[in-house]
């Protein structure tokens, strides 16, 4: 991994809650905030999806967030890394036999998305860092910078 | 009816997706203008059929489901739902689990409140003042991590009990956070009570009248701001709160008006920051000796759990407020038949229509901070679709940054 080529452009992430307890939302938050400060590398949460290269889902995907979810995917521009963070979000975890629930994120989102499963639950903050790097790597990648 | 004034209102829908608040969640509002003149929450957007879930597991599988109801109150839900089941068949928690558990709720406090106040500086603009208080919320974190072994989500409770115990070469470590902070309450204080762009952003912002607030059932610090002496802790005693000096945080208390507006509600939660330090300290100077669950035998507990019926009620003091579980036990049957859970968030959401009313919509994103919502809490009830009709939307991004210029409106105009 060459640094100068990872470095040459700053990572937005957007934050997406479909219906999580608020544990990796804190998380997330505890992340971009002092003690972690993913913020020195340029990881900045953003307010709008057209402005992300990265979405951050948190959550099983509630009934009513689905078609939200959709497009908030929808209207992340390409080349778009999508991290999952959270065992509800990557398997619906503790949640796996309600009826409110439409998860797991690989099943509602397109085939073709490019998706990155962080684990824990609720995650620690080291792990939503480490989750972005490996989108970072992953976005190389599709850009055709690593070949 | 007239039409003039009918046209002259229009709709703003605010959420689900929203930057600031990290949950769904979907208030309109009906603005004249610049003003609001209605409020209508439209919850749902989180609902994980938590309830249903947990009537078709057993009482032990329910009590990691229960602290899954709310990343950032796990504690008390998880206390809640294992007292309403100990009430239900009749266990008694030992003398220790009780001081344990009382440490453990009052340590989530500080780092509930703490966590508030940046959230509340993010949405007047104050970012510095976020970064602030979430570095030192790690050290609570931290203290938390060190007792339970996990940062959110402990896993402290068990029926009868708790699972680990707080021994006395912890005590340093607790010692040493409490300090940390009783050194920087001044710091904390001086910001978010005497900084005077932050006192024009809060003082008489989001009012809740003292009618209001008991006609609307509000419960917590949303409340205690404006006069209303409510505290479980006090009122109901559990745990080991009967045991403790405590007295009601009210604004009256410390020389304030019991005004209920934003500022009150600050001034509350940075208060009772002081008073969780104070009965950490008292719980661990008279913390009992002993065992730490009265039910060691797992599926001896599993068993009586199955075979005894009945109904229990769990109600404690959140750092939200007020909040109650239900459970009912059938005999002779495994799983749980009811169980209902309210959480603090139901009742204040209710105080939303008398705060937002006549605010204008730079101030939205602070009222609705200031009641500290907690949706993961809350969205319990399946309410019907929302009809988005036809509606003028400004995204939430315009929302928080009118708010920020607001702040700097404000400040550059000369602060009084």
């Amino acid at each position: 991994m060459k640094l100068s080529k990872t470095f040459d452009k700053a990572l937005w992430v957007f934050h997406l809650n479909s219906g999580s307890c608020n544990a990796c939302d804190i998380e997330i938050v505890a992340a971009v905030t002092p003690r972690y400060d993913t913020e020195r590398f340029g990881i900045k949460l953003v307010g709008s999806p057209r402005h992300a290269d990265v979405i951050l889902f948190t959550g099983p995907v509630t009934k009513k967030m689905k078609d939200r979810v959709i497009r908030v995917y929808e209207q992340t521009p390409d080349p778009k890394v999508v991290l999952v963070t959270g065992n509800c979000g990557n398997t619906t975890g503790v949640y796996y036999d309600s009826y409110a629930i439409e998860g797991p994120i690989d099943e509602i989102l397109p085939d073709d998305a490019h998706i990155i499963h962080v684990n824990g639950c609720p995650v620690r903050p080291e792990n939503v860092i480490n989750g972005v790097k490996e989108a970072w790597l992953h976005l190389e990648k599709l850009r055709g910078d690593n070949e | 009816m007239n039409e003039e004034k009918e046209d002259s209102t229009y709709e703003v829908p605010i959420g689900p997706i929203h930057p600031a608040l990290k949950e769904p969640f979907l208030i309109k509002f009906k603005l004249d203008g610049e003003e609001v003149v209605g409020a209508d929450p439209h919850p749902g957007m989180n609902h994980r059929g938590i309830e249903f879930m947990g009537m078709h597991r057993n009482p032990m599988k329910v009590i990691p489901l229960s602290e899954r109801i709310c990343g950032i109150c796990s504690i008390v839900h998880q206390h809640m739902y294992t007292t309403a089941a100990e009430h239900a068949v009749g266990i008694e928690p030992t003398n220790r689990a009780r001081y344990i558990r009382a440490i453990m709720c009052e340590l989530e406090r500080i780092h509930s409140h703490v966590l508030w106040a940046g959230v509340a500086a993010h949405e007047i603009g104050f970012d510095t003042h976020l970064h602030f208080t979430w570095k030192i919320r790690e050290e609570v974190m931290d203290l938390l991590e060190y007792i339970t072994g996990n940062r959110v989500n402990y896993s402290m409770w068990t029926i009868g009990g708790v699972r680990r115990d707080i021994t006395e070469d912890m005590h340093p470590k607790i010692f040493e956070t409490l300090e940390y902070y009783e050194d920087l309450y001044e710091k904390l204080e001086e910001i978010f009570l005497n900084d005077p762009s932050i006192k024009m952003r809060t003082k008489d912002i989001g009012i809740l009248t003292e009618e209001d607030a008991l006609s609307l059932c509000g419960v917590g610090p949303t409340v205690r701001a404006s006069g209303v002496k409510k505290d479980v802790r006090i009122d109901q005693p559990y745990s080991a709160y009967g045991d403790l000096d405590m007295d009601y945080v009210v604004p009256s208390r410390y020389g304030y008006e019991d005004k209920g507006d934003v500022f009150s509600k600050t001034l509350v939660r940075l208060k009772e920051v002081l008073q969780s330090i104070s009965i950490i300290k008292q719980c661990v100077e008279k913390m009992p000796e002993g065992e730490i669950t009265s039910e060691d035998n797992k599926a001896g507990l599993l068993n009586k759990l199955k075979n005894m019926g009945g109904e229990g009620i769990g109600r404690i003091e959140a750092p939200r407020g007020e909040a109650i579980h239900y459970v009912r036990l059938k005999e002779g049957e495994e799983d749980i038949d009811v169980w209902k859970v309210r959480a603090s968030t139901y009742n204040n959401l209710a105080t939303y229509g008398p705060m937002f009313m006549g605010e204008q919509i730079a101030d939205i994103p602070i009222i609705a901070a200031s009641i500290d919502p907690c949706i993961g809490c809350m969205d319990r009830a399946e309410i019907t679709d929302v009809n988005t009709g036809e509606t003028r939307t400004y995204s939430e991004e315009e929302l928080h940054e009118l708010s920020v210029q607001k702040t700097e409106e404000l400040v550059d105009g000369g602060i009084e």
